[in-house]
């Protein structure tokens, strides 16, 4: 532009030619840097594409799941228990409590898969022929403790007709969904031909329908019925854990940080706690794993299995991630804020928690949903200290047996029936990716208000 | 203020749980761990036993294979401490010692029923009908030709008997923290040595080495379950994998059994005795907690009714192969008169 086109003709002087050439190696590098940098975000964005459309397309039918819809006949002849007690007729609440136990027991031992039987037997078009026990592969195990629960809640049943939707049993499912190929011989099928035959005029008829897999969400983990598996009890595990994460992780976390940051002396011994914290940060999360089984189980007879234990070693785990962000964001405090409160006589205590520690609030409450949420992921601790035992219970407290989310992902993707629990899998995995972005949504959310208060 | 308001509820909170942990002095729902193999019955028998048991919670039920199941359960008497341990193999003299020395004294020995062990391959792949020689032939480190132990030299099946496929030898095999590892070394891998003659010159010592080592060109040790086997054979189709018959029998669209000594392995096979390679299952019951923790009794008796480990019952549905009637009238006996080994 400029020496090229010179009006006086003469050729660029060899400094220009220098430069220009310096010039068009600084161009093409740049170039080359950006070229890179795209090329790395598109293939990031790329295998994050992948790694989801995977996900998806197989946990996306998971969610969908086969329902059977029976009339299910309280028959008196296999229903054979007296009345349920009456709390009237006891004089103390054990007895009565002793009796209705005992009754609930006998109840449950009655044969309720006869019940099962017969209500598929009246679904099936007239003439079928199948044995019972092919039958009964139709429904899946749960159907006879829905009926016996739905009895117990309400004895008047017995003698009537009501309709009550039951879950299609796993293999019954898979191969509604062609899960297993449907053109594979008998020998390779799960279910006899009859039971398919059944099957697929179940379907056919309305009798088996596709609706949301409510089970998956709302049911605890079960090994029995396959079909009625979900993740409540590993949700409300993972809860607790993050409960008590956030409860002891945070308060200690920012104090020490705090304490560290404004109030230590510089010492060798601070710099040597520095190092350490730094050092504790980096430890892979398994040797948490072993020290939470050595201490808090093997020394402190602290139960196995528990959320209780599990929250203290994920605390372990967070707890330098907040330290070491708490401190850059008190280090990032402007010197003149502190020197303006000290110089209008507030106390040290007061500079630290009046004027500097709201400055840190958004870099703080980042860094704790950051750590909880990693937390929230993380599998190897857990498998050390007894968590991916099948609990098929609720934990009501962090003192019971429970599981965790990933840990449940980490249990079906071991389980037999490969055919069925792939996709569950799958949809477990898309259940604690939705609570990783949620939690990371109101990280980003809370940080963006406060930042605009401050 | 606010700070503050915080920070006195987190020292609430703490000092709450501090006060939790004191109080779980006593647990009340039991604790199971122990072999895979046994995992998906115990797993079933806790939840049926919690869903006919309504003043009993359901029992937990975690893995860890038979030796991570009886060392937990070794580790001594008291609420920290596993109530029940699920083997697929008999527990050792050794692990008995440690028990003992850990103050587990009564132990008592419950056998629920069979479970065969198959060779199985990619569906897709050709058949195969295994012996134990064949078998031993083909994982050994070192081999019998000609009387002398040399290097395994077999590279694909039909180098080992002209009837097998022609196919590279891959195999994929538990690991030896599971039950399954010892009753294959022992029904499979010794059975084969012992057919193929190991030369009469071997010293004890030698003999134990020649029988254990494995190759480690061909032979994969898996640690973890089968799914972990399933993905070796998905990955690499010429896989012989080893899995539990149940195993099998729930991913027949898949894989493809091979038969031991002629012999298909099929409940019918295996109750009959016929199949080779099968072994009983065992759990062991802390004598110590029956009576703390509440409902282990009712649990073995459960356990063993008709309705669970019998014939025809939920258990058979899901791959057990039921052991006779008196054998498990014999168990409940055993465990009634609260025999200790």
């Amino acid at each position: 532009m400029t020496d090229a086109v010179s009006p006086s003709g003469t050729a660029p002087s060899a400094r220009t030619l220098a430069i220009r050439a310096s010039l068009r190696r600084r161009h093409l590098v740049e170039g080359l840097f950006r070229a890179l940098g795209l090329a790395a975000i598109i293939l990031a964005l790329g295998f994050v594409t992948l790694l989801f459309a995977d996900v998806l397309r197989k946990g996306v039918p998971a969610f969908m799941q086969s329902n059977l819809h029976l009339t299910v006949t309280f028959d008196p002849e296999v229903i054979d228990v007296g009345p349920a007690p009456a709390r009237n007729t006891f004089t103390s609440e054990a007895e009565y409590s002793a009796a209705s136990l005992k009754w609930q027991r006998d109840v449950a031992l009655l044969n309720w898969n006869k019940i099962v039987e017969t209500a598929l037997r009246e679904a099936a078009p007239a003439g079928t022929e199948i044995d019972t026990r092919q039958l009964l592969t139709v429904a899946e195990t749960n159907a006879r403790h829905q009926i016996r629960e739905a009895f117990v809640a309400d004895p008047s049943l017995l003698g009537r007709s009501v309709e009550i939707d039951v879950l299609a049993s796993a293999n019954a499912d898979n191969w509604i969904k062609g899960n297993i190929d449907r053109a594979l011989g008998d020998a390779q099928q799960q279910l006899s031909p009859a039971a398919r035959a059944l099957i697929d005029g179940f379907v056919a008829d309305g009798t088996i329908t596709t609706g949301f897999a409510w089970a998956v969400l709302t049911n605890t983990d079960s090994r029995a019925a396959p079909a009625a598996a979900g993740l409540l009890g590993a949700f409300f595990g993972s809860l607790w854990m993050m409960l008590i994460v956030i409860v002891l992780a945070v308060p200690i976390g920012v104090a020490s940080a705090i304490y560290l940051e404004e109030f230590a002396p510089k010492s060798r011994l601070t710099d040597f706690i520095e190092v350490n914290i730094n050092n504790l940060a980096a430890v892979p999360s398994i040797v948490f794993g072993l020290l939470g089984a050595a201490v808090f189980i093997n020394y402190l007879h602290l139960p196995i299995s528990a959320p209780i234990v599990g929250g203290l070693v994920l605390t372990l785990m967070t707890l330098p991630t907040i330290i070491i962000a708490t401190r850059g964001a008190l280090l990032g405090v402007s010197p003149a804020l502190r020197q303006a409160a000290l110089g209008m006589g507030a106390s040290k205590t007061q500079m630290v928690f009046h004027h500097v520690l709201p400055v840190t609030f958004p870099s703080i409450l980042t860094a704790t949903i950051l750590g909880v949420a990693h937390a929230l992921g993380e599998t190897a601790p857990l498998l050390l200290i007894g968590m991916k035992a099948f609990v098929a219970s609720v934990p009501v407290s962090p003192l019971d047996q429970a599981t965790a989310l990933p840990v449940q992902i980490y249990l079906w993707q071991g389980n037999e029936n490969r055919n069925f629990f792939e996709p569950r899998t799958a949809a477990a995995i898309m259940v604690l990716l939705a609570f990783m972005i949620v939690l990371n949504g109101i990280a980003i959310y809370l940080r963006s208000r406060l930042e605009k208060r401050a | 203020m606010k700070i503050s308001l915080v920070a006195g509820a987190a020292v609430l909170t703490i000092t709450s749980l501090a006060a939790c942990g004191a109080m779980a002095q006593s647990r009340d729902t039991m604790q199971i761990a122990g072999s895979s193999t046994v995992l998906p019955f115990a797993s079933i028998v806790a939840e049926e036993f919690g869903a006919v048991f309504p003043e009993f919670k359901t029992p937990v039920v975690g893995s860890g294979g038979t030796g991570g199941g009886l060392k937990q359960f070794c580790e001594g008497v008291g609420d920290n401490t596993i109530d029940i341990a699920n083997a697929s193999r008999q527990i050792k003299g050794s692990e008995l010692e440690v028990c003992k020395a850990n103050g587990v004294t009564d132990i008592r020995e419950i056998q629920f029923g069979y479970d065969g062990i198959v060779f199985a391959t990619a569906a897709s792949g050709p058949d195969f009908a295994l012996t134990p020689l064949q078998v031993y032939k083909a994982i050994a480190a070192n081999v019998v030709v000609d009387g002398a132990l040399v290097p395994n030299p077999y590279k694909t099946w039909n180098e080992v008997d002209a009837s097998l496929p022609n196919q590279p030898i891959v195999l994929a095999v538990p690991a030896s923290n599971h039950g399954t590892r010892e009753v294959f070394q022992e029904k499979v891998v010794a059975a084969g040595a012992e057919e193929a003659g190991l030369p009469e010159t071997l010293t004890a010592e030698e003999k134990t080495a020649a029988l254990t080592a494995y190759r480690q060109d061909v032979v994969t040790e898996i640690s973890g379950d089968y799914t972990e086997t399933l993905a070796r054979l998905k990955s690499d189709p010429n896989t012989v994998g080893v899995f539990g018959l149940s195993f099998y029998e729930q991913n027949t669209d898949t894989l493809k059994v091979a038969t031991v000594d002629g012999i298909v392995p099929t409940k019918a096979t295996i109750a009959a005795g016929e199949y080779p390679v099968s072994r009983p299952l065992f759990f062991y019951v802390k004598g110590q907690h029956i009576g703390v923790v509440p409902g282990i009794s009712e649990f073995v008796a459960f356990f063993l009714s008709d309705a669970m480990a019998g014939e025809g019952g939920t258990l058979e549905a899901n791959g057990l192969i039921p052991q006779p009637a008196d054998k498990t009238a014999e168990v409940i006996a055993a465990y009634d008169a609260a025999t200790s080994l």
